[in-house]
Formats: structure tokens, sequence, C-alpha cells
């Protein structure tokens, strides 16, 4: 790992969406008065402003809404990874996530794909929520 | 939503008297106040204004140089009026509507709006992140706020999240990266007009093509330029400007507004799938800015839009209703942005890729030449003039006109 790889550094709102995915199951915020769901981490619904919120599982599955690859210049943690791929990911649930794509030749990448999530443990305190593609876009 | 029906007395109750410029370059190797003081004295001699008679000084977001320390460099005894406009580069534009606001609603008289960088790669000037280099470079490797959403993912530059942007504009609508081209290749013909621009040499299509890759679809000649330099401008009453050597340039309209989308990468697309008129602040802004000037998108003679990449271009001119939603990248490619035959000319000192990168300060005075009529690349006959800021973030525009 490199010794500058970004972590997140969490404050009390957002400590939770890393202590859950530490624990490979993605959770958003869900509203408890209604329903909506909201990432990243805020602390108000931006549909009714309540408070009151609960960790909720959400299914891991959602669709490419964008993507990008990238080259120099990068954050100096990733210089040795480039070309790589970045996507904005829309889960079934309706928020969207930036996030990488996994096992994706860059040349492949499409607005639409869907993909499911899978999580990179970075070390024993903090892994990393990514995508690979599920269905017919399978590599 | 329509405009709310309130009595307005800030349209048409100002004006731009002076316009000053530092030089704009590479590691000029002085400090932000110094360039900031050069800018603000240089617009008080356009203008013939005494610098001491200013009596406001307004900036925006992430502006390293305090109101404190330039009523302290420039013996400022009169100040009255202090106060910044959000965000990032959507404040480029509103800094001037800022100061209209305090011009016309009696707050100050004469009013500076500055914006000062050192922001050339490399430049060990300054301790903040937003001073010297790049920000994003500085980040760290604890990122707390909105960082923790895309840093870990090597997402960090505004190239990364513009591009993200870009191609989603482009799934959608069909929108070409060789449309971003040909906004670029357009803005360096411009800046071969123009003496004060960093890149004076026009490129083609053809070296576009060959430009290095960013961040797909974003290409080095997309991307605004890491330099140094300082912009500033005077605000005054219709009354004093009239007083004064130049040709008045009145403030027509100010307008400021927020979308759902702006800067927070992992914020983006939060409320809707599509780029609709949700989406952006622009449509909000465009709405009120032209309510309250008078006039329709179709009276504008010449655009200044903020164009931290190029393809901020096409979807300004769509959320500004110079187009409809999907037709950015196609009136681009049809020349109606390039000087002089188009309908449009935009960003005619050569914009942030040509003339250079002040954050989109510099775009108010080559807004302010073409109301006076000696830009180096003049719209016969140009009356009114929008100045943007950052379509990408909570933001504002401005239209000028004639005095
Ligand atoms: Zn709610």
């Amino acid at each position: 790992m490199h010794p500058d790889l970004p972590r997140p550094a969490p404050g009390p709102v957002e400590a939770p969406f890393w202590e859950w995915c530490r624990r490979h199951e993605l959770r958003l915020q869900r509203c408890s008065d209604c329903g909506t769901f909201r990432f990243h981490p805020r602390p108000r619904c931006h549909a009714c402003t309540s408070a009151a919120a609960d960790w909720t599982p959400v299914a891991g599955t959602g669709t490419v809404a964008s993507y990008t690859v990238l080259y120099p210049p990068v954050l100096p943690a990733f210089a040795d990874r480039v070309p790589y791929n970045a996507v904005v990911v829309q889960l079934d649930e309706g928020p969207f996530m930036v996030s990488n794509l996994l096992g994706v030749d860059n040349e492949d990448l499409e607005v639409g794909m869907r993909v499911a999530v899978t999580f990179v443990d970075v070390d024993d305190e903090y892994a990393l929520p990514q995508f690979r593609p599920v269905g017919a876009e399978a590599a | 939503m329509s405009a709310p029906d309130r009595i307005d007395v800030v349209s048409g109750r100002s004006a731009i008297a002076g316009i000053g410029e530092t030089v704009y370059g590479k590691n000029l190797g002085r400090s932000e106040l110094d360039l900031a003081c050069e800018a603000i004295v240089a617009a008080c001699a356009d203008a013939g204004f005494p610098v001491q008679e200013v009596d406001g000084i307004v900036s925006y977001h992430i502006e390293q140089v305090s109101e404190e320390a330039i009523v302290h460099a420039l013996g400022l005894e009169n100040c009255s009026f202090m106060a910044r406009t959000t965000s990032g580069g959507g404040g480029a534009a509103s800094v001037v509507g800022l100061a209209a606001v305090a011009v016309a609603s009696g707050q100050a008289e004469s009013v500076i709006a500055f914006r000062a960088r050192n922001r050339s790669k490399g430049a060990s000037y300054g301790g903040d992140p937003n001073q010297g280099g790049r920000p994003w470079e500085k980040a760290g490797r604890a990122v707390s706020g909105g960082n923790q959403w895309h840093h870990p993912f090597g997402v960090a530059s505004p190239t990364h999240e513009m591009a993200l942007i870009a191609r989603r504009h482009m799934a959608l609508f069909g929108t070409t990266a060789e449309q971003f081209g040909t906004q670029s290749v357009a803005q360096r013909f411009h800046a071969s007009h123009n003496p004060r621009a960093i890149m004076r040499t026009p490129i083609t299509l053809d070296d576009w093509h060959n430009a290095r890759m960013i961040a797909d679809p974003i290409r080095l000649v997309d991307c605004s330029l890491e330099n140094d330099g300082a912009t500033a401008i005077l605000v005054t009453t219709p009354e004093r400007a009239r007083d004064l050597p130049q040709p008045p340039v009145t403030v027509l309209a100010q307008a400021m507004g927020a979308g759902p989308i702006h800067v927070a990468l992992a914020d983006y697309f939060r409320t809707s799938s599509s780029f609709d008129e949700r989406d952006f602040a622009g449509r909000h802004i465009a709405r009120q800015l032209f309510a309250r000037a008078g006039c329709t998108p179709a009276d504008v003679d010449v655009a200044a839009i903020f164009d931290h990449f190029t393809m901020a271009v096409p979807l300004s001119l769509e959320q500004y209703g110079f187009c409809g939603l999907g037709e950015g990248g196609p009136m681009i490619e049809s020349g109606a942005t390039r000087w002089p035959d188009g309908a449009l000319p935009v960003n005619t000192h050569g914009g942030s890729n040509g003339e250079g990168f002040i954050h989109g300060a510099n775009h108010v005075p080559e807004a302010v030449r073409q109301i006076r009529g000696t830009s180096t690349c003049q719209v016969a006959g140009a009356e009114v003039a929008l100045v943007t800021g950052a379509i990408s973030d909570p933001a504002g525009a401005v239209l000028l006109g004639r005095g």
C-alpha cells in the first residue's frame, strides 16, 4: 500500500458508513420519517428535514451513471495505477456514489452497465466499497 | 418558480467605471496581496478615480487576501462595506453582483471587486491549501469532509469531477468530446489576438486530438491554465461613473443561485438522473437575471462564460437558455461561439485556457471591454454582455450593458 493512500477521517455523522463498510455491508442513512435514502451522510433528510435516520442495508446493486479514465496528474498514491477508472454509480435505492469499477477494461466502460458492490480490505480498519459488473456485461 | 414580484433596487443602478489587471503568467514570484494591490490601483487609474475614495471591498470564496490587508496596504480610510460571496469559481461574476448590491442600496459608493491568485503549478507560495500549486494534492492522507467520498477512489481534482459530468452529458445527449475541443480551439484563436493572453499560439482540432488526456474526455487544452495574477473591478454609482473618463458599463442585473448539483463530487446527481432544470444553478439564475434586466438570451451579444474546463461552456449555454438541453455541443460545433462570425462569441479574450485563469475574474474586464468597444476580438456594436460563474457550483451571473 502506498504510504500516502488517502484514508477516510470521518466525523460523527459519517463514521457509521465506514464502520459498516469495514464489516463488508453497504448501509445508507434512511429517513425514519419519510423513508428517503441519502448519501453521502448528512445530519438532515433533504426531502423533509428530519434528523431521524436509520443506517439501513441496501442491495448494493446499481447502474453506472457516468465514468472517466484518469491520467496524470493524479494524487501521488495513485500514480502507479494510471490509467484507472472512476465511476458514478446510481444505487437501485436512488443515491449516487463515486467509486471504481473492478474487472473491466477501460475501453469497455459504458454508462448504463449494471454493477454490484464489492468490498476491498485496505487494512484491518478500513474497506473500500468498489463495484464489479453483473449480468451480461460481466468480464 | 417565477421571479418574485419585488421592487428591484439593484438592476441598472450601478456601473463599472474601471478595470485593472496585472500581467497573467506562470510563477510571477509575487505575493497575492502585492498582485491584488496592483490590480486595484490599476482599476482606479483606468477609471480616473482616487484610490482612497474606495469605500467598499468585495471578494469571493477562497480568496486568500483579506479585506483588512487591502485596507492597510492602500490606506483606505473610508471603507464601509466588506463582504464575500460563494462559491469557488461560482462567485466569479456574482462578486460584481455583490458590489452592485452594495452601491445600488447605498451601503457604499465605490466598491472594488477583486481576485488574486498564486496558483502556478509547483509554486511554493503561501501556507494555505489554496495558495501555490494544487489544493487537492495537499489534502493529506486523512481525508475528511467531502473529500472522503472521492479521494480514496483516486478522484481528487476538479478535472476528475468535471470529466464525470462531461461523460454523463455525452451519454444522455450525444454530445461529443470534439465539441468541447471546438470550444478550446475557438478560445485559443481568440487568445491569439490578445496581448495579455498567456497562450497566444492558436491550435487546430488536430492539435486538440493530439493533446494529452487528463481525465477522459477532458484533454490538456480543455483545461484552465495554472497561473498567477490579479483582477480588479471598480463599481460605482451611475452618476459618478458618468463624470469619469471611461464610458460607463451598467450592471443591468445580477442574480445568484444554487442547484442540487455542485462541487461536492459525491453529491452529483443527487435528486435527478438527468440534466433537467433542477440540476445546475444556471437555469434558476438565468430566470431571475433576464427578468430583472428586462431582456432575453437573444439580446445578449457576447458572453464570458466560466470555463474551468471547456465542457462547462455547452452546459452553461443550455442552462442560461441560449439553446435547449443537449444542444450546447451542436451549438459550439456550428461555430456560434467563435468570433467574429458566431452569433454568440464566447470568451473573446481567450478564456481560461487562452488568456489565463484568475478563477474566472478575468472574464469581467473582457465583458467591459466589449461594451466599451475595445476588445481585441470586438463584437461589432456589442450592447449586452453576459458574465457567468462556474456552472458546477452555487453561482451567479451579471448582465452588463451600455451606460
Ligand atoms: Zn425525510
